[in-house]
């Protein structure tokens, strides 16, 4: 790669980049069109009109219910998914340096993994209760698994030549882990970070559909229990946005640190 | 008579991989000389990557030493660095050149102001000060081994190891870097030891020439290379005595390239 084709013109990036928005949109926008179109003349009970249900999600989301139900559901995200990774990327950081520690924990890492998390919640609440203490630890406990085993993954692929050159420099252990090792497992780090962030969403509507008081899953399944069903479709809307947002903001934090990645391999 | 630079005695290695075992150097014995630009030579696959990694300490031998003055050498010592082949998987991506040149620096405890002189002397010596805020990956092949090689030199190192440095980059680019290696070796009054498959460069560089058998390694031969100083890369490897030494040590190689020989990581 020579240094001129480095920075085409700002202008021309900006364009593609709107024809890009442009066509990622438009397929999403179709199908709206197409439902309201379709529900408008429907008469259906289970599939109220779109104008409805819109008008259910402004009522309902913008913003009476927004701090009595999605900011509860936000924190029990955030903090088992912070917890996830705080734990996750050590522990594996720490599995994927020592063999003889991963061949001794990877049975039971195995064996817990398989568990489909959901399947917790029952122990969940008998050990922690019906509150927040057993809708964190689920979501924490279902998040762990793919930071930690992606970070062992991308632990374990370091470079060998990398390392002969830590070991070259005399860099000691803490310097080659923090300024090498973790450094290079960041786009697998980054991967698990991903899978997590879309389970967490799953696990914090599921542990309050199974037993709450509030938050988004506990309103879903009121509105469907009480029938108020254009209520129950803007829960839904509401989850396909926040999803899509979380994982567009996860994806803009990724872009900025792993700018490196893309560039080392020709894709940025 | 002193003791030289650096001593390879009698060293022996042997790779067991399951019931085979591979014998990768024979007995190798040689010496450095302080300030000297020694070139080892030798047919692919012979051995020459390991007869480096275990000077350089990164592997240990199976029998036999590499002594350092002194000291025999087990760890990689303090005085020594090593340009890899490989610079592209060698250089951090996620650091700048700025940056990976200073990483090694790190645990040296060197006053900021001071290591920050030691980077940018370096990056200058190789060329790059006006790159030195680029990422590796924005840099040619030519420019990314530079940097290596800055990274090296910032280090202070009496010895400069060199594994096939040259080997992935173009004729150009080649003889660029051959040229500030010999620069690089005056203007930092340091020892190279220099491998390579390729013999002009050998001839080129070097003040003495040790040629390799094929696997298992042994020392067939070492030349001494009288050209005259400065070499220019027109010159040089023009005068009748380079394509005399290049006849000689071609004939030397010549003698052991067997027919179908298998190619294994050199």
């Amino acid at each position: 790669m020579s240094d001129h084709d480095l920075g085409t013109s700002g202008r021309a990036r900006w364009a593609a980049r709107g024809t890009w928005i442009a066509v990622e949109a438009l397929i999403p926008l179709l199908l709206l069109v197409a439902w309201g179109a379709w529900s408008a003349t429907a008469n259906s009970f289970y599939f109220p009109p779109l104008t409805d249900i819109l008008s259910s999600f402004r009522t309902t989301w913008l913003f009476a219910r927004f701090g009595s139900d999605v900011v509860p559901s936000l924190l029990r995200l955030f903090a088992g998914y912070a917890a996830a990774v705080v734990v996750g990327i050590p522990l594996g950081a720490l599995l994927g340096l020592s063999p003889l520690a991963l061949r001794t924990t990877r049975p039971v890492i195995e064996f817990v993994r398989s568990i489909p998390p959901s399947a917790l919640i029952p122990f969940g609440i008998v050990v922690l209760g019906l509150g927040n203490a057993m809708k964190v630890f689920v979501i924490a406990l279902a998040c762990l698994f793919p930071v930690l085993l992606n970070t062992v993954d991308g632990v374990r692929g370091i470079d060998p030549v990398a390392r002969e050159t830590s070991r070259m420099y005399g860099i000691g252990a803490v310097d080659h882990v923090r300024g090498v090792v973790l450094p290079a497992a960041t786009p697998r780090i980054a991967a698990g970070l991903r899978t997590s962030l879309a389970l967490a969403l799953t696990l914090t509507v599921i542990t309050e559909m199974a037993a709450s008081t509030n938050g988004i899953g506990y309103f879903i399944l009121q509105a469907q229990r009480s029938f108020p069903i254009p209520e129950m479709w803007s829960g839904m809307l509401l989850l396909g946005l926040l999803g899509y947002l979380l994982n567009a903001g996860f994806a803009l934090l990724e872009r900025r640190l792993l700018a490196w990645h893309r560039g080392a391999r020709g894709t940025g | 008579m002193s003791v030289p630079l650096l001593e390879v005695v009698r060293l022996s290695k042997t790779y067991d991989a399951g019931a085979r075992t591979t014998t990768a150097l024979g007995e190798v014995s040689f010496w450095v000389d302080r300030g000297e630009f020694l070139c080892i030579v030798g047919p692919s696959g012979c051995g020459k990557t390991t007869l480096l990694k275990c000077m350089a300490g990164l592997l240990r031998p199976s029998a036999g030493q590499v002594r350092l003055g002194q000291r025999e050498v087990v760890r990689p010592p303090r005085e020594m660095a090593l340009v890899f082949q490989q610079y592209e998987r060698s250089l951090y991506p996620w650091m700048t050149v700025r940056r990976n040149v200073r990483f090694p620096l790190k645990h040296r405890r060197l006053p900021r102001v001071e290591a920050g002189r030691l980077v940018e002397e370096a990056v200058e010596a190789v060329g790059l000060t006006e790159f030195i805020d680029h990422y590796p990956w924005q840099l040619s092949g030519g420019m990314q081994q530079r940097v290596a090689l800055a990274r090296a030199l910032a280090y202070r190192p009496e010895i400069l190891l060199m594994d096939e440095p040259f080997a992935s980059v173009d004729a150009q680019t080649r003889a660029e870097l051959e040229d500030l290696a010999l620069r690089i070796r005056r203007d930092f009054g340091i020892t190279v030891v220099f491998v390579t498959h390729d013999i002009d460069e050998a001839i080129y560089l070097g003040d003495r020439v040790i040629v390799l058998t094929p696997s298992p390694a042994r020392v067939h031969e070492i030349v001494t290379i009288d050209l005259p100083e400065p070499r220019d890369q027109l010159t040089t490897k023009g005068a009748p005595r380079f394509i005399d030494l290049r006849a000689r040590l071609y004939t030397a190689i010549a003698r052991w390239r067997r027919p179908a020989t298998s190619a294994t990581p050199g």
